[in-house]
């Protein structure tokens, strides 16, 4: 098994079994909490309405909103680490047809992990800054990496075998 | 439809009643009727169920013109049902997909597995097992609530989804120590998948690729241009509901109650296209791994991976200007997933015929 296979692999298992972990500690400890806060701050904000609390009313809005912004990026950050681990797996499964050198085929490999690993990191951070631009920033750099590195393997693929 | 001869590597990597035949046949059934659900969910519930949101908030904002809490926390409770029941049809309709592509995962790393057949085999009919129950146990919650149920909160349909969900990470767990034992030895327990160099194969494999790339621009663009502003318009669009609601403007609240409905599906179509490119892309790189067991010529090949691809771009393209061309949209977006549906069923065909071939060859003999 080339490097590249072993680093997509292994990279891709590690990154599932993080992605499961984070899922089952939200599953078991946050997500309902979040869901009751997020839905009662709603509602509580349209009973305060009613009761001519506007006040009220405006800060359970707020908290909706902050609740929601948290939620979102909890759950976009599970799914994405897990989706990401399983399209390594897969392509590490096949990445011998990819047909480049394998030293370009491992810098391919590293930039699919690295950007696998942060991109989904720098969402669930945002989750502690809200709108902090360091981690927008991380975001568009882990993103980027993957976006880099399935351009090039499907341009792999696509090439007729001639080094393999 | 003329038929292709098979290399023995390939009859030798897909014995009757294996566990990566199994995983095969499953797995592809699994993405198939998991589709077929969700073309049926996005045309009899979908609509209907945002509908009912939709009126569900135009009726709190008139509890609160008129000053009345308890309707509020009523019409709530009823808008939290509606969104049960929607969650739960898409979760149904995901975890099945879900299920699908990892037994064709699990197909592929089976020589890196070491378990004896007998096990392997197990646990691939355990796996397709609780990849069908989990999904009709998350279907039925909604449905079944909790009669009958001893527990106060949990009912028996959330009990069948949660034993099945056990049953998958058994699975996996199994598969794992097979894996830890194989690094042990490092030899694999069967021949790996034979590579085929096919123009079907590659144009799935690269296909598949591109789809996942486009995918994620797509995500990229939307967190970067869309998300934070769709974020902010809805809190904005929620205060302005309830304020001319509660200043007994109900004419400017129905207004807001548009404007929120719109942002909702201009966040749905986006999510949507997103996830469904990318799955799709997956699917196709799946499938291409399968294609050595696909028992068609090269001709009919082709056709099914044409039809597959074109569904897979079709969809999500059309998703996305539901907004603008509305029903005209979503109709051809359905037209797009039956074509992704048909085009996994030729497959599955080829995939059958090649094992009735294999099977028949093995009886004669």
């Amino acid at each position: 098994m080339t490097s590249s296979r072993k680093l997509l692999i292994f990279g891709g298992m590690a990154l599932a079994a993080l992605g499961m972990l984070y899922g089952l500690y939200y599953a078991v400890l946050v997500e309902h909490q979040t869901l009751d806060h997020m839905g009662g701050s709603l509602a509580q904000s349209f009973t305060a309405a009613a009761s001519s609390n506007l006040g009220q009313s405006q800060a359970a809005l707020e908290q909706y909103g902050e609740t929601k912004y948290d939620y979102v990026r909890q759950v976009d950050a599970h799914s994405h680490w897990i989706g990401l681990a399983m399209l390594m797996i897969v392509l590490g499964v096949v990445f011998e047809r990819v047909n480049f050198s394998e030293g370009i085929r491992q810098l391919v490999a590293f930039s699919l992990l690295a950007g696998s690993a942060l991109f989904p990191l720098a969402i669930i951070l945002q989750t502690y800054h809200h709108g902090a631009l360091t981690f927008k920033a991380l975001a568009v750099v882990g993103s980027g990496l993957v976006i880099f590195g399935l351009a090039a393997t499907a341009w792999g693929f696509a090439r007729q075998r001639t080094l393999a | 439809m003329a038929t292709v001869a098979k290399s023995s590597p390939v009859l030798s990597t897909f014995a009757p009643m294996s566990a990566r035949r199994l995983y095969i046949f499953g797995g592809i059934a699994l993405i198939a009727a998991g589709m077929l659900f969700g073309d049926v969910f996005a045309v009899f519930i979908l609509h209907q169920n945002a509908g009912q949101q939709g009126a569900a908030l135009m009726e709190a904002s008139r509890a609160v013109a008129d000053r009345d809490p308890a309707a509020v926390t009523a019409i709530f409770d009823r808008l939290g049902g509606l969104l049960e029941d929607r969650g739960t049809k898409v979760d149904a309709h995901v975890h099945m997909l879900d299920a699908g592509y990892l037994a064709l995962l699990l197909a592929l790393v089976q020589p890196y597995i070491a378990l004896s057949r007998q096990t392997k085999k197990a646990m691939a009919g355990l796996f397709i097992m609780g990849g069908i129950l989990l999904p009709l146990g998350i279907f039925l919650i909604r449905y079944m609530g909790l009669a009958y149920s001893p527990f106060a909160v949990i009912g028996w349909a959330s009990v069948l989804a949660d034993s099945a969900g056990a049953v998958l990470i058994f699975v996996l767990l199994v598969q794992a120590w097979g894996f830890w034992k194989y690094l042990q030895k490092r030899e694999l327990t069967e021949p790996e998948l034979p590579a085929e160099d096919s123009m079907s194969s590659r144009a799935l494999l690269t296909g598949g690729t591109l789809l996942v790339l486009l995918g994620f621009l797509h995500g990229a663009y939307y967190a970067g241009a869309l998300l934070y502003q769709h974020e902010r318009l809805e809190t904005t669009i929620l205060q302005r509901m309830i304020g001319s609601a509660s200043e007994g403007n109900l004419t400017a609240a129905t207004g807001e109650v548009a404007s929120f409905g719109n942002l909702a599906g201009a966040r749905a179509v986006n999510i949507a296209a997103h996830s469904h490119i990318i799955e799709f892309g997956l699917l196709a790189m799946l499938l291409s791994f399968v294609q050595p067991y696909v028992f068609l010529s090269e001709k009919w090949k082709r056709r099914w991976v044409k039809v597959l691809l074109g569904g897979s771009v079709i969809l999500p393209v059309f998703v996305l200007l539901e907004l603008q061309l509305g029903l005209l949209a979503g109709g051809i977006a359905d037209l797009g997933g039956l074509m992704v549906i048909i085009g996994l069923i030729g497959m599955l065909v080829g995939i059958l015929r090649y094992t009735g071939h294999l099977d028949a060859a093995e009886g004669a003999r």
